[in-house]
């Protein structure tokens, strides 16, 4: 459940991170280390999310619609389709897929 | 044509390319909306989180983590990891950006991974600042309108008869795929997707999504530093 108590906390947290790097480091550097392996969140976390959103309901490993639309999503994302494409035809293929097998 | 007016035409290119930008953010902030509001949190929260969090990939993390009944520490740690990359963006920045203190508290609400590659693509100090307040500008009137459209409209319909539970995983799909393009980022995306798939049967809802940044210490080996200068968002941003 998303909470007011999330929202505001986040909405500090991200802007303390920006302001560190902008204004409070300013042009002193991170070791290399420490920014190479910040490069790389996103790589390993957002896919990880995909894992999530796609295979499990709670703690559940799940096959069904999702799978299908994020696959065909992917493949769009490989063809370097536009952003609006990607999302479009994912939501679309899981939509459909729902509706052929019948269950949600 | 004579310096200034050469000037002129570059500065008119970046600045379509950086609101073109802006536009095609929207289409995530909508999705991000729908999310939203799916995940039991109201327009206001919705609307709200986008002005504030404005960073996109962790307000996705933070709402995907509770919608499926993560505990919001785990919500909140997760995007605080991906929210930390600001951290280097500014970093980047600092050169471009300057003028007063306040200028520079303002402009930090804008330091997102689209206008830190958009001003680092740019060779001029002066097209690099007009791309930066450019793409971050447009990103945040679109991303806060987007938001607000997704969030109207997911309370007036059913996300899973059409599909919409879809729209997050899909959109991170959309969002990943420049950082999986390099051999470093494929390494990470496929093991931090491995020790995700691996503990969600055995631990709390959102810990496997904390768990998969253990990925990155791949990028700890010197051998990858010459890898690291063509990552997106880093030093060496094309």
């Amino acid at each position: 459940m998303l909470t007011w108590g999330l929202v505001l906390l986040l909405g500090l947290g991200a802007y303390i991170c920006k302001v560190t790097g902008l204004v409070v480091i300013g042009s002193r550097r991170l070791p290399p280390v420490v920014e190479r392996c910040l490069a790389l969140v996103p790589a390993a976390l957002i896919t990880a999310l995909i894992v999530k959103d796609t295979f499990s309901t709670g703690q559940d490993l799940v096959l069904d619609a999702r799978a299908a639309g994020v696959a065909a999503a992917a493949l769009a994302a490989w063809r370097r389709a536009p952003v609006i494409v990607v999302i479009v035809l994912g939501v679309a293929v899981t939509a459909l897929v729902r509706q052929v097998s019948g269950g949600a | 044509m004579d310096a200034d007016e050469e000037d002129a035409v570059a500065l008119r290119e970046v600045a379509w390319a950086c609101l073109s930008l802006g536009a095609a953010v929207g289409v995530f902030a909508v999705a991000f909306g729908v999310g939203a509001v799916s995940a039991g949190g109201s327009v206001a929260m919705a609307c709200v989180m986008s002005l504030f969090v404005f960073t996109g990939a962790s307000q996705f993390s933070a709402v995907s983590v509770v919608a499926t009944g993560g505990s919001a520490g785990a919500a909140l740690g997760s995007a605080m990891l991906l929210a930390a990359r600001n951290t280097v963006y500014g970093l980047t920045l600092s050169k471009v950006i300057t003028g007063s203190l306040a200028r520079r508290l303002v402009a930090a609400q804008l330091v997102i991974d689209e206008s830190t590659a958009m001003a680092t693509a740019q060779e001029h100090p002066r097209a690099q600042r007009a791309a930066f307040w450019l793409t971050g500008g447009s990103i945040f009137v679109c991303w806060n309108l987007g938001t607000l459209v997704g969030a109207l409209a997911g309370e007036a319909i059913n996300p899973l008869t059409f599909g919409l539970d879809a729209a997050f995983p899909a959109g991170f799909v959309a969002m990943v795929a420049p950082h999986l393009r390099h051999r470093l980022g494929l390494e990470a995306g496929i093991l931090g997707g491995l020790i995700c798939l691996v503990l969600i049967p055995f631990t709390p809802v959102g810990v496997p999504i904390l768990c998969s940044t253990a990925a990155v210490l791949i990028g700890i080996p010197a051998r990858n530093a010459d890898e690291a200068e063509a990552m997106p968002g880093t030093a060496g941003v094309p």
